[in-house]
């Protein structure tokens, strides 16, 4: 088999073999906190006799593996099982959220990518002067914010100081294309800010390591301008680390989606989530908490195959 | 030693919140839930800051919900810290089934988003302020191990150490009077970064309703309290929001300058 046709075969079953690990966290971790499913529906003063019918009806007696493998087995055919809350089918609601998700996190990403680049060039080729120092100096102050903080000041800045967008961000089916990207107009705003620092501080590292390589010492020594020194020889050789670095902060992104869509109270999955943890129902936290998980594992599994893709050493073997 | 402008004005900052925090009891003009005004007031002379949607004085609740949130930041950390410190060392120390065990451990929790991990956890864990210092604590803890770890790998080959075991002394010791106070300059930087993610962390777990439960208050329960005034036009809810930031802000001052000072390791905030 080609090297690298191993290597990346080796990193999907890795990453396989993590979800597993994880699904098992999810379910079985939680199984052994104090506290369970009846108990949390009932609350704390409940009688042992309501708590006793209460797991008996949702099947609690059986074994914790036994429960574990049919919840496994319901979630690799789509059947999520129903919220405890309302009795709604939870695959079917996540399946109307998810959607909403990735289009906010999607618009996110499609602004952030180009303009965390453009930036960490910028901040590389004038490293140590004024552009260099005024960019570290704004991302350093935006990661030090949590997101709902972003989002707050953004909110202030642009519907009151500024009035120029809707503090709430309502999609619903039916709404045109860029009806919806006004919709999310705000929401978006505020996570390119979360995550364009952390992918600009990253891209800016990774330029500058490259810089200190030989063949660039030869570029300027050849008399190239900085511009094309950093354009024609230093990105070609960063674009698999910072590519990495993209998916990395893809993955940044789909946890930051969460508070951003509590704060717009926007209708997608990171809103469903939490509002469920809020009311307790287990079995809902499990399955969005799993989708949360397999897609930032999937990220990041993707950022290492491009890397061991990208790796010109793995691609030619002697 | 010259120190620079940036980290003075972090170390002041940072110092002012802590004076803050200690003596909340002697400083709030008012007690934490006492309705003391009209609702919305605009900032006066006798509600310095104004008063929030139920008309409590900012001000004061400002004040409690320093000392909440950085006593809880403070107390997840430290269990992060010594949690995650003494295990890396252990791992690094033993470098057979402990350490493999160990190591895996943390990859497995890092492999999950820690804010999905916590909710998760609170979705069965009763809300209150010993399970949100140990949630936050624990989940932390790992980035805390895999430094330790790589910090005391590095120590663990040197002679000293190999002298002290050849000397027949514990486990213990060599932790505690052979690594630990050569792993320490890397450490103290990564544990104001540490802090400054437990900040963040409990201000967005009370922020989403999980955190901090009323009466008490920390700033990201204010900025929920008072969120829905910005569609008005109140402004209050900008006020913890921005104690929150000022805090992050300064103690990263602080950790930067550490970091550049005592060594080139980086540690990130992490998701």
């Amino acid at each position: 088999m080609h090297p690298v046709l191993k290597l990346v075969v080796q990193r999907i079953a890795l990453g396989l073999l993590l979800l597993l690990a994880v699904s098992l966290v999810i379910f079985l971790g939680v199984e052994a906190l104090p506290g369970d499913t009846a108990q949390a529906l009932l609350g704390q003063e409940a009688t042992p006799v309501a708590l006793a019918n209460m797991r008996e009806r949702l099947g609690l007696n059986e074994p914790a593996l036994t429960r574990y493998f049919g919840w496994l087995g319901g979630v690799l055919t789509g059947d999520l099982g129903k919220a405890l809350t309302n009795d709604a089918d939870i695959a079917t609601s996540i399946r109307m959220r998810l959607g909403n998700t990735l289009f906010l996190a999607g618009s996110a990403a499609v602004i952030a990518v180009p303009l965390a680049i453009i930036l960490g060039l910028i901040a590389a080729r004038y490293v140590g002067r004024w552009p260099d120092k005024l960019i570290s100096a704004v991302t350093l102050t935006t990661i030090s914010l949590p997101e709902f903080v972003a989002a707050y000041f953004v909110i202030y800045l642009l519907t009151h100081a500024f009035p120029i967008f809707q503090p709430v961000a309502m999609v619903f089916p039916g709404m045109g294309f860029w009806a919806k990207l006004h919709a999310v107009a705000l929401p978006v705003i505020v996570l390119v800010i979360v995550v364009l620092a952390h992918m600009m501080r990253m891209t800016r590292a990774t330029i500058l390591s490259v810089m200190q390589s030989a063949y660039i010492e030869t570029a300027e020594l050849k008399g190239l301008s900085p511009i094309t020194v950093i354009w024609r020889h230093a990105f070609p050789n960063a674009i698999a680390p910072i590519v990495a670095v993209v998916m990395l902060n893809m993955a940044y992104l789909v946890v930051g989606v969460v508070v951003v869509e509590v704060v717009f109270s926007y209708n997608a999955l990171g809103q469903y989530l939490v509002d469920h943890v809020t009311k307790r129902d287990l079995p809902v936290v499990q399955a969005v908490g799993l989708i949360f998980a397999t897609v930032y594992i999937g990220l990041n599994m993707l950022a290492d195959i491009i890397g061991i893709l990208a790796n010109p050493r793995l691609r030619h073997p002697k | 030693m010259r120190i620079p402008f940036s980290a003075l004005v972090g170390m002041a900052l940072t110092g002012m919140f802590l004076f803050t925090a200690i003596f909340a009891h002697w400083l709030a003009p008012y007690p934490i839930d006492a309705v003391a005004g009209g609702v919305w007031e605009s900032p006066s002379a006798t509600y310095w800051l104004g008063t929030d949607t139920i008309g409590r004085d900012i001000l004061s609740r400002l004040i409690y919900g320093a000392q909440i949130t950085i006593f809880v930041a403070l107390a997840a950390s430290i269990l992060s810290f010594s949690l995650g410190a003494f295990l890396g060392f252990l791992a690094a120390i033993n470098s057979g089934w402990i350490d493999q065990l160990l190591s895996r451990g943390v990859d497995l929790v890092m492999a999950i988003p820690s804010l999905i991990v916590a909710l998760v956890l609170l979705s069965v864990l009763p809300l209150n302020l010993t399970v949100l210092i140990l949630v936050i604590g624990v989940l932390d803890s790992t980035r805390v191990f895999r430094l330790s770890r790589a910090v005391a790998v590095d120590i663990a080959v040197m002679d000293y150490v190999e002298g002290a075991r050849l000397r027949g002394e514990g486990g213990a010791w060599v932790i505690f009077r052979e690594i630990l106070p050569n792993a320490l300059s890397p450490l103290v930087a990564e544990f104001g970064l540490r802090f400054i993610f437990a900040i963040l962390f409990i201000s967005t777990l009370s922020f989403l309703g999980l955190g901090i439960q009323p009466p008490l208050t920390d700033w990201g329960g204010m900025v929920k309290e008072n969120k829905d005034g910005l569609i008005y036009g109140k402004s209050a809810a900008l006020l913890p929001a921005g104690a929150i930031a000022a805090l992050a802000i300064s103690v990263n001052l602080v950790a930067d300058w550490i970091l550049t000072r005592t060594s080139s390791l980086k540690g990130g905030r992490g998701g």
